[in-house]
C-alpha cells in the first residue's frame, strides 16, 4: 500500500522535522490512520481561516454515521453502482487523506459509489450523480470513485443538495489519454457543513478539466489534489463561488506536478455580498525535480460586492527544477473595476445594470470555460438571483 | 440641430501632492454639422478635457460650464451624458470579460434609445456596420475588448458611434497605433456618420495624417490646458511643417 502513496511521498509517519529529510521537501503529511492526524484546533497553518466552532465536529470525534441520499441520471454505457467499503476502486487514485477529517471519512464511509466510463467510450450525455443531505444534525461520511477508462471521454456532475454535516473523499482516476470533465456543484441548504477532499489523477496524455461551484451551506471546505500517473497530463481546475453573509466558503488547492510535460491551468473566481461572508482560496502548486518542461498557471479573483465581507487568496509555487516551460499566479481581490463601469456607462448603461452585467460577465467568463451547457444556465441563474440579493443589500445601504 | 458650448472650463486631478490644475479655460463651441480638431503635444490636457466631457470620476470640474443644446451636462451622470447624445471614443476601451459584443451592443443602444431596438432591423445594422469597419462576424459573440488588438479596438469603438448615433462625439487619438489601411476603414466611418451634417464631432489627435482622411472645419491647437490657437484646416499644414515648438516654447 505505501508505494501507492509515492506521489503524496509521505506514508504513515508523524509531522516531525525528520519527515521532510526522509521523503520530497515539497511532501504534504498524509495518513489513513485517523489518529496519526491530530484534532486541528485552528492555529495550525492548513486551518487557521476555517471557523472550527462551525464544524459541528466533523475534525474532532463527531460520529459520522449518517449518509447521503444518491440518486443518478446517466448514460446506460457509464456503469454507477454503490458498493462496500472493501471495494478495490476504493484508493486507486493513489490518494492518502490529508487531514483528520478527510482520514475519518474513509474510516467511516460504510458504501462507496462507484463511476465507471468504460474505455474507449464517448459518452456525450453528462452523469448527474445528485447526493442529497438529510440533516445537519447527524454527521455523515461519503465516498465517490469515478474512474474515466483510457481514451474514454465523458462529462460527471456531481452535486449536494439538501442539509448535512459530511465529511466524504471524492477520487477521479483519468485513464490514460481520456477527455474527463468533473464538475461539483454545492447547492447545499443554509445549514449545512461540508468538508470534502477530491483526489484527481490524471493518466498518461489525459485532459481533465475540474471545476468546484459553490453556492450553498454554512460552511464548505473543499480540498483538491492533483498529481500526475505519467508525463503529458493536462488538468484545468476552475472555481466559481458567491458567497452570502455569514457564508464560509473555502477551497484549497495542492497541484503536484511529479511528472514530466505536465500542464496545470487553475482559475478561481468568487463574489462575496453581505456581513461575515468569507472567502478562502489556498493554491499551492509544487514541481518537482522530475518535473521538466511543465506548465503552470494559477489565478485567483475575487470580487468584494458590499462591506463587511472577507477574502484571503493565498497562491504559493514551490519549484524543484527551473527546467519548466512556463509558471505563475496571479492573485487580486477588490471591489468593481471603476473602470468597467465606466465604460459602460459612457454608453449610456445606467450604474446598477452596468454593475449586473460586470458581475455576470466576471462569472459568465468561467462559466464558459467549465463548458457544460447542460449546467451553464442554471449556473447563471443562480448567478442572477444571488445578484438579486446584492440589489437588496444596496437598497438598504448595508 | 444642436450644439455644444464649453465655457472656461477648469478641470483637477488629485496627486498624492494635492489637486493638480490641468484644464485651464477651455473655451468652445460645437455645432452639428461641424469637426474640430484638437491638435496639441502630449501632456496638454487633450484627454483631459475628452474625459471630463466624458464625466469620468478621475478628473474635478472647479469652474465652467459644458452646455448641449442649453442643458447643463456637468450635473448629469456618465450614463445621462452619453443619453443625452454624447459620445467618447476611448484611447484605451476597456476590457470587459464575459460580457459579448453583440449584448453589450444591445444593452447600450436599448438604453440610449429607452426601447430595445427592433432585432430583424437590428441585427442587419449590425452586421452592416461591422462589414463597413471590415469586422468579422465571429467578432460578436468574442467579450467586450478582451483581448481585441489596438486595431480591433479602435473599430469597435467607431462600430459603437454609427450604430449608437449620436449628437456629439469626441474621438481621443482613435487615430493613434492604427496602421495605414485601419486608419482609412476607421477615418470611413466617421465620415459616414457625419455625412447627413447633423453630427458634430471633436477630434483629438496628436498627428495630422488622420486629417487626410477627416476634413475638419477647425482646428485648435491645445498647449497647456487650454487653447493657444485656432484657425481653419491651414493650421493643421502648419502644424505638419513645424510641429509644436513654437507653443511649448513659447508656454514653458
Amino acid at each position: 500500500m505505501s508505494i501507492d502513496t509515492a506521489q503524496h511521498g509521505l506514508v504513515e509517519h508523524s509531522h516531525g522535522a525528520g519527515a521532510e529529510a526522509a521523503e520530497g521537501a515539497l511532501d504534504r503529511f498524509a495518513s489513513f490512520d485517523v489518529d496519526a492526524h491530530e484534532v486541528p484546533r485552528g492555529r495550525e497553518e492548513e486551518w487557521r481561516f476555517t471557523p472550527m466552532s462551525r464544524l459541528r465536529g466533523l475534525h474532532d470525534d463527531t460520529p459520522l454515521d449518517g449518509s447521503v441520499d444518491v440518486s443518478v441520471d446517466a448514460d446506460p454505457k457509464v456503469a454507477v453502482t454503490t458498493v462496500g467499503a472493501d471495494d478495490p476502486r476504493r484508493g486507486t487514485s493513489t490518494y492518502v487523506p490529508v487531514d483528520r477529517p478527510s482520514a475519518r471519512a474513509w474510516a467511516s464511509a460504510e458504501k462507496v459509489v462507484a463511476v465507471d466510463v468504460p474505455a474507449d467510450t464517448v459518452v456525450d450525455q453528462p452523469t448527474v450523480l445528485t447526493l442529497t443531505g438529510r440533516s445537519a444534525e447527524q454527521g455523515a461520511a461519503g465516498h465517490v470513485v469515478v474512474t474515466a477508462g483510457r481514451h474514454s471521454k465523458s462529462v460527471l456532475i456531481l452535486e449536494y443538495l439538501g442539509s448535512a454535516a459530511l465529511a466524504d473523499n471524492v477520487e477521479v482516476v483519468v485513464g490514460d489519454g481520456a477527455e474527463l470533465v468533473v464538475v461539483t456543484v454545492h447547492d447545499w441548504d443554509d445549514d449545512a457543513v461540508h468538508l470534502s477532499h477530491q483526489h484527481v489523477h490524471v493518466g498518461r496524455d489525459a485532459t481533465v478539466r475540474h471545476a468546484v461551484i459553490s453556492f450553498g451551506g454554512d460552511l464548505v471546505r473543499t480540498g483538491t489534489t492533483l498529481d500526475y500517473a505519467g508525463p503529458g497530463g493536462d488538468a484545468t481546475l476552475l472555481g466559481l463561488y458567491y458567497v452570502d453573509a455569514g457564508q464560509h466558503i473555502e477551497n484549497r488547492l495542492v497541484v503536484d506536478h511529479n511528472t514530466p510535460n505536465s500542464r496545470s491551468d487553475v482559475e478561481y473566481k468568487g463574489a462575496l455580498q453581505g456581513k461575515g461572508a468569507h472567502a478562502v482560496w489556498i493554491g499551492d502548486v509544487l514541481i518537482r525535480k522530475q518535473a521538466l518542461g511543465i506548465n503552470t498557471y494559477e489565478l485567483n479573483r475575487n470580487l468584494v460586492l458590499t462591506d463587511g465581507a472577507r477574502a484571503d487568496s493565498v497562491p504559493n509555487l514551490e519549484i524543484e527544477t527551473g527546467e519548466i516551460e512556463g509558471a505563475g499566479h496571479a492573485s487580486a481581490t477588490g471591489r468593481f473595476d471603476d473602470e468597467q463601469l465606466f465604460y459602460l456607462q459612457a454608453r449610456g448603461i445606467p450604474p446598477e445594470l452596468a454593475r449586473k452585467l460586470v458581475v455576470r460577465g466576471f462569472f459568465a467568463s468561467l462559466i464558459n470555460r467549465v463548458g457544460v451547457p447542460a449546467i451553464s444556465e442554471r449556473l447563471m441563474a443562480t448567478v442572477e438571483r444571488e445578484l438579486a440579493v446584492a440589489e437588496e443589500l444596496a437598497a438598504q445601504g448595508a | 440641430m444642436s450644439n455644444l458650448e464649453i465655457r472656461d472650463l477648469h478641470v483637477s486631478v488629485e496627486t498624492e501632492a494635492g489637486p493638480k490644475e490641468i484644464l485651464r479655460g477651455v473655451d468652445l463651441t460645437i455645432e452639428s454639422g461641424q469637426t474640430h480638431a484638437i491638435m496639441g503635444p502630449n501632456g496638454s490636457g487633450k484627454s483631459t478635457l475628452a474625459y471630463s466631457l466624458a464625466g469620468h470620476p478621475k478628473y474635478t470640474v472647479t469652474s465652467g460650464s459644458v452646455r448641449l443644446d442649453g442643458e447643463d451636462v456637468l450635473d448629469m451622470t456618465v450614463d445621462e451624458r452619453a443619453r443625452a447624445g454624447l459620445f467618447l471614443a476611448m484611447q484605451y476601451p476597456v476590457e470587459v470579460p464575459g460580457v459579448s459584443v453583440s449584448n453589450f451592443l444591445r444593452t447600450a443602444k436599448t438604453a440610449i434609445d429607452g426601447e430595445a431596438p427592433k432585432l430583424r432591423t437590428w441585427v442587419k445594422d449590425v452586421k452592416e456596420s461591422m462589414q463597413n469597419l471590415a469586422i468579422d462576424d465571429a467578432f460578436a459573440e468574442r467579450d467586450l475588448n478582451t483581448g481585441f488588438s489596438g486595431g480591433e479596438k479602435k473599430r469597435h469603438e467607431i462600430l459603437q458611434l454609427e450604430l449608437l448615433q449620436p449628437k456629439f462625439a469626441v474621438l481621443d487619438e482613435t487615430d493613434s497605433g492604427l496602421d495605414i489601411d485601419a486608419l482609412r476603414i476607421v477615418s470611413d466611418g466617421v465620415n459616414r456618420f457625419t455625412a447627413n451634417g447633423d453630427k458634430g464631432v471633436l477630434l483629438i489627435t496628436h498627428y495630422t495624417r488622420i486629417l487626410r482622411y477627416i476634413k475638419p472645419d477647425f482646428v485648435h491647437v491645445f498647449v497647456g490646458g487650454k487653447i493657444a490657437e485656432e484657425g481653419g484646416p491651414e493650421l493643421a499644414d502648419k502644424l505638419e511643417e513645424q510641429g509644436y515648438v513654437d507653443y511649448v516654447g513659447a508656454s514653458a
